[in-house]
C-alpha cells in the first residue's frame, strides 16, 4: 500500500535517499556513540544511587525517620517533574550560575539531570523488590546478630534484585532512548548531529538514520529481557514444584 | 543460689487489639530444657520473637543472666548474638550457600576472618552430617537438612541459649526424626534451650519443663512426668486428651 501510493516517491526522498543515509551516517554514528557512551556512565551512577535511596527508604524505625522522610520527598519531588524541565534546569541553569568549582559542561549537567530523574524511578523499583522478599527472611537475618543495614546488604537486597531484573532492564530501555534529550542542551550527540544535517539539507533521512541506532540497541535489550523473564519464571515454577 | 540464665517476667504483648501474651512468667535455668506445648496462635512462637527481640514486648522484662535485655539501651544486635533461634519454616538465605548461610553470622556480626568462620561452619556441619552438603545452595536439601543447617547456622556464633520455634512442623514425618536427635545432643552437650513444639513424645523426653500455653498465658508449669501424667488443669487436660485422640502421643 505505502509502496505502490502516489506520495511513496517522495517519502523515499525525504526519508529514505540513499545518498542521504550515506551523507549523514559519519556524523549521526559519532553523535550516536556519545549517546551510548552518557548511557553507560549514567545507568552506572542509576543503579548505585537508586539502591542507596531504595535501601534508605527501607530501614524501619523512628531513629531512621529524617532519612526517610529526606529520600521520600526526593523521589516525590523529582518523579513529579518532567525530566526535560530538569535537563534545560541543570544544563543551562547551573552554568549560568558561573560558580568557580562547578562544572560548566553540558554533556556534565544533562548527564546528572538523567541520573538525578532516573534514580527516582529506579529506587521504586528497588523498593518493590525490597518489599517481595518475605519478611521471614529480615527476621532470619536479624535473629544472627546483623544490622539493619547488613541484613539489607547480604539477605534481602541480593534477592531483592534478582526479582526486579526485568523491571530494571525496561528501565535501560526507556534510558537508553532518553539520552537524546540532552539534545536540548545543544550537546553534539546523536539525534542532534541529524538535527543539524536536516537543517542543512532540509531531507529527514539523518533522522533515519538516527532511529535505526537506537533501535539497534533497544531491540535486543527488549528482547533480553523477555528472555530473561520468561527463563527466571520457568525456573520459580521448577523450584516450587 | 545463682540466677536462672533467662527470666520472663509478667510479658505481655498485643497485636493491634488482640492480645497474643498476657502476663508470662517463666525462668530458664542454666542447661535446663524448657518446651512451650499449646495449640497454634496460643502464643508459643510471638514469645520466642519476644525474648529474641524481633517482637517488642509491651510490658515486663525479660533478663538474660539478670541482665534487663528488654531495656531500651541495650543494643538488641548485641543481645541476639547470645542465642540462636531457629524457626518453623528454616529461613536459610536462599541466595548463598549452606557454608556461607553459617559463615554470615560470625563473619560480618564477630569480625571473624573468613577462613576461621569457615573452619568453625564445617566443623560444626560435620558433627551434624552436612559436611558434604557445605557447597550446596539450601534449595538442594531436603527439609530436614535444611532445618539442621538452620540449626547450624545458629550454633556458629556460639549462643548461650537456643530458641527452636517448632522446628519440626513444617517436616515430612520421615524428617522429624533427624531434627530430633540434633536437639538431643544439643540437650546433651548442655544447652540450655527454650523450645516451642507440638512433638509431645520429645517434650516429654527432652524437657526438664513443660509450660502449657492457652490464649497467651502460661496456664501450667510443670516438669513432663506430672505434666503429661496428672495436669492439674482442665484446659490442660482437654489440649492433651485431643493429642492423645489424634495419636500423637
Amino acid at each position: 500500500m505505502v509502496l505502490t501510493s502516489e506520495a511513496w516517491p517522495a517519502v523515499q526522498r525525504q526519508f529514505f535517499s540513499w545518498f542521504h543515509f550515506k551523507e549523514s551516517f559519519p556524523d549521526v554514528a559519532r553523535g550516536f556513540w556519545l549517546d551510548i557512551r552518557m548511557f553507560l556512565v549514567a545507568e552506572v551512577l542509576i543503579l548505585a544511587f537508586a539502591l542507596v535511596l531504595a535501601m534508605i527508604r527501607s530501614l524501619r524505625g523512628p531513629a531512621f525517620f529524617p532519612l526517610r522522610a529526606i529520600v521520600v520527598t526526593y523521589i516525590d519531588l523529582i518523579r513529579g517533574v518532567p525530566i526535560l524541565l530538569l535537563i534545560l534546569l541543570l544544563g543551562f541553569g547551573v552554568p549560568a550560575l558561573q560558580l568557580t568549582g562547578v562544572p560548566t559542561s553540558r554533556i556534565f549537567w544533562g548527564v546528572a539531570a538523567l541520573v538525578i530523574s532516573y534514580s527516582a524511578y529506579t529506587a521504586e523499583v528497588y523498593r518493590a523488590g525490597i518489599e517481595s522478599v518475605h519478611e521471614s527472611q529480615r527476621m532470619s537475618a536479624r535473629s544472627i546478630g546483623l544490622t539493619q543495614v547488613q541484613a539489607l546488604r547480604f539477605v534481602i537486597v541480593p534477592q531483592a534484585i534478582r526479582n526486579v531484573i526485568p523491571a530494571l532492564l525496561n528501565g535501560f530501555v526507556s534510558l537508553q532512548k532518553d539520552v537524546a534529550l540532552v539534545f536540548v542542551l545543544g550537546v553534539r550527540e546523536g539525534l542532534r548531529e541529524a538535527d543539524i544535517y536536516n537543517a542543512r539539507t532540509f531531507n529527514y533521512t539523518s533522522y533515519v538514520v538516527a532511529a535505526v541506532l537506537f533501535l539497534l540497541i533497544s531491540v535486543p535489550v527488549a528482547r533480553f529481557t523477555d528472555w530473561y523473564t520468561e527463563r527466571d519464571r520457568r525456573r520459580r515454577q521448577a523450584m516450587s514444584t | 543460689m545463682t540466677s536462672p540464665k533467662l527470666e520472663i517476667e509478667s510479658v505481655s504483648k498485643a497485636f493491634e487489639e488482640k492480645v497474643v501474651l498476657e502476663d508470662v512468667d517463666l525462668q530458664v535455668n542454666l542447661h535446663d530444657v524448657v518446651c512451650l506445648i499449646g495449640s497454634s496462635g496460643s502464643g508459643k512462637s510471638t514469645l520466642l520473637k519476644c525474648i529474641n527481640l524481633l517482637v517488642p514486648i509491651d510490658g515486663g522484662r525479660i533478663a538474660l543472666d539478670g541482665e534487663a535485655i528488654t531495656d531500651p539501651r541495650v543494643n538488641p544486635n548485641q543481645v541476639r548474638q547470645r542465642m540462636g533461634i531457629v524457626f518453623q519454616a528454616f529461613n536459610l538465605f536462599p541466595h548463598m550457600k549452606v557454608l556461607d548461610n553459617v559463615t554470615l553470622g560470625p563473619r560480618k556480626v564477630h569480625g571473624t576472618g573468613q577462613g576461621e568462620a569457615e573452619d568453625t561452619a564445617r566443623r560444626l556441619l560435620d558433627q551434624f552430617g552436612l559436611l558434604d552438603k557445605a557447597d550446596e545452595y539450601p534449595d538442594r536439601l531436603s527439609g530436614g537438612q535444611q532445618q539442621r543447617v538452620a540449626i547450624v547456622r545458629a550454633l556458629a556464633y556460639e549462643p548461650e541459649l537456643m530458641l527452636l520455634d517448632e522446628v519440626t512442623s513444617a517436616l515430612d514425618p520421615e524428617l522429624i526424626a533427624e531434627v530430633l536427635n540434633v536437639i538431643r545432643d544439643l540437650k546433651t552437650s548442655g544447652m540450655t534451650m527454650l523450645i516451642a513444639t507440638h512433638e509431645m513424645g520429645f517434650a516429654r523426653d527432652v524437657a526438664d519443663q513443660v509450660c502449657f500455653l492457652d490464649a497467651g498465658r502460661i496456664l501450667e508449669q510443670a516438669p513432663p512426668d506430672k505434666l503429661f501424667k496428672d495436669p492439674q488443669e482442665p484446659r490442660t487436660r482437654q489440649f492433651l486428651q485431643r493429642i492423645v485422640e489424634a495419636g500423637r502421643l
